[in-house]
This record gives structure tokens, sequence and C-alpha cells, in this order.
């Protein structure tokens, strides 16, 4: 139980940048040095835990967890991804409010938000690639993004509607389509 | 207080509900509840934090969640003990969803993850969250990030000069996103931005 615990939290310490930084770690820690998973195992993990909403790092320890050990053990790998960016943040977050008013980090952090456009604005590329956009389908995104940026409407709704379109049109289009 | 504690909970509990796609993704759904629905914090402030998650270790989901929390408490000018407690509980929240879904439904999802009806609401999803990160961005290319040309020329050329460097800095020369934040804050500070 200490060793998912303190498993996770040395993955969660060590990995900057976010969730998909944390595969080459993962696989070390969990397939090469515990042998709780193997490797195949894993790559399934992956898919699934990519498929379900939430954060990817977190899904991933979860179902580790509850292989291992059950729901106690879930909870344990979850608390241990969680609580190193936890205390981090929130160390950051209490100094960070009395900084702010400094002059030299408003320079510095004014530096940075444009950087920080162009660091979000690139995945988009990549997930572009991965999620298979052709010129038949890249309507859905640049009209997804219409509706979030001019008209204000919530990314939640988009979900939703993305996800019961993409039923509805596998369901009872498809078929036709090809026919026709 | 009770009732913004409630919101950040409910919040964050649909943001890790609806978050498909990672961290980036995520962050599209945080903007649009955080700063667009609530006016917990703004447009410049969430950027902040999005630099801060970037160059810290951990998800950016849970960092996030996590440094909203706090921020949107005291924001509305409660103690730093209170933003402790917001931080907690929107990360919880953030988590809870996940947590929920795997108890329930993992062993479904391993056998049912080749369905085609499971696939076909896949296929919907996955162009959707690219559009989702898009508007994301483009909401982020604002005054506040980037100033304007009325209202301080000098600052504005300079950020645009800095987009195009970390954009080119990671696509091409695959610089690591924490160097180009720190490039970038340092040339902030030299250049008086």
């Amino acid at each position: 139980m200490f060793e998912l615990f303190k498993t996770f939290f040395q993955i969660g310490l060590f990995t900057i940048g976010g969730g998909y930084a944390m595969i080459p770690l993962i696989e070390q820690k969990v397939v090469d040095e515990k042998a709780w998973v193997s490797k195949e195992e894993l790559l399934d993990l992956i898919a699934v835990a990519q498929s379900c909403p939430g954060v990817f790092a977190v899904n991933i320890s979860i179902f580790i967890g509850l292989k291992r050990m059950g729901g106690r053990g879930a909870l344990v790998s979850a608390i241990g991804t969680c609580l190193p960016s936890f205390i981090c943040i929130l160390a950051i977050a209490l100094v960070f409010q009395q900084f702010r008013e400094n002059v030299y980090v408003e320079h510095f952090f004014r530096g940075i938000r444009p950087a920080v456009v162009a660091l979000i604005l690139l995945p988009v590329f990549r997930m572009a690639k991965s999620a298979k956009i052709t010129r038949y389908n890249v309507w859905i995104p640049i009209v997804s993004a219409f509706l979030i940026w001019k008209l204000g409407v919530s990314p939640i709704f988009i979900v939703l509607a993305a996800g019961i379109a993409g039923y509805a049109y596998g369901q009872y289009l498809k078929g036709d389509f090809l026919n026709s | 207080m009770i009732t913004l504690l409630l919101q950040l909970f409910w919040t964050f509990f649909l943001i890790g509900l609806f978050g498909f796609g990672g961290g980036y993704a995520m962050l599209s759904l945080i903007q649009g509840e955080v700063v667009e629905h609530y006016h917990w914090m703004t447009m410049g402030q969430f950027t902040d934090i999005v630099a801060i998650s970037q160059s810290t270790p951990g998800p950016i989901g849970i960092n996030s969640a996590t440094y909203v929390g706090y921020t949107a408490l005291v924001n509305a000018g409660y103690e730093p003990c209170w933003g402790i407690l917001g931080s907690f509980l929107a990360t919880f929240a953030v988590v809870l969803p996940s947590f929920i879904l795997m108890l329930m439904i993992s062993k479904f999802l391993m056998k049912y993850r080749n369905h085609p009806i499971v696939e076909n609401v896949f296929s919907g999803l996955r162009p959707a969250v690219v559009g989702l990160l898009l508007a994301a961005s483009l909401l982020l290319m604002n005054s506040e990030n980037f100033s304007s040309m009325s209202e301080n020329p000098w600052r504005y050329c300079i950020s645009l000069f800095l987009f195009c460097f970390a954009f080119i800095a990671q696509k091409v020369y695959r610089l690591g996103p924490i160097l180009i934040i720190l490039l970038c804050g340092v040339a902030g500070i030299v250049l008086g931005l």
C-alpha cells in the first residue's frame, strides 16, 4: 500500500509539463521496476485513460491502484499523484499573491503571457493530427472554436453536443451515407 | 462564502466529468467556467496560472484546479486559509468524477472500448476537442495578455515578437516549455514590458 503511494508520489513529483510527459516515467516505475502491470496492459490502460474524462495521469494511477489493491489502492494512488502538485502549487500561490505587485514580477509575467498563448496554440496542431482532422471534418473544430470564442458558448455544451452528434451520425447516417 | 465554495466544487466536478482529451483541452473548460462564466479571475491571471502549471511538477489539470481554488477565494476577499480550503475542494472535485467512473465502469470500459457506439461518440468528440483548444488560445489573444497598438505600441510589438519566438522555439527547435517561459520572462524584465 505504501509502495503504491510512494511510487505515484514520485511520478507526480518528477514530471513537469503535464500528463503525457508522465508516460515514460510511469512505464519505467510501474512496468520495469515494480512489474505491477505488463507493457501491453499499460498500453491498454493508456488507451482507456485517454478516452476517459478527467486528468490523464490520475486516471492511470487510479487504474493501477485498483488493479493492485482495489478501491483503497485506487484512493492511495490518486492521492499520491495529486499531492506533489497540490503542495507545490499551494506554496507558490501563497507566496505569489505577495509578489504580484512587485514591478519586476509584473514585467516577467508580461513577457511570459504571449509565450504561454503560443504554447497552448501548438498542441492544437499536434492534436489535429492525432484526431485525424481531414478537409471533410475540419469544420467541426472551426465551428466549435467559433461558438466558444465569439458567441460565448460553454465548452461543456460543445463536448456534450459533439458526443451526441458523433453517436447519432454513426448510428443513423453513416450507413445510408455509405450506400448512397 | 458557502455559495462560492459550492460553486467551486460543482464547477470543477463538471470540468473533471467533461474534460476529455487531456490537460490542455481541460484548460479551455476551466477558462470557460472560471473566467468567462463566474469571473473569478481575469484572463491575465488565468494565463499566469497556465504558465505556473506548465513549469511546476504534476498534471496541468490538478495544478490549475489547486491554483484556481486558492485564487478564487483570495480574489473574493477571504483570508489565505480559506483559499487553502478552496484549493483542496477544487482539486478533490476535479478528481472525483474519474474516481467514480473508474470504480464503477473500469471493467466495462476495457470490454467495450472498441464497441461501435463508443467509437462513434469519440469520432465526434475528438475533432471538437481540437476546437476547444483552438478557442482557448484565441480567447487568450486579448489586450490583457498582448496589450494593443493604441494602448501601448511598444509592449504590443514585443508581445507579438515573443509569441512568434515561443512558437518557433518549440515547433522548430524543440526547446522545452520551461526554458521558453524563463527566456520570455527575462526578456520582459530587460525590455521593461
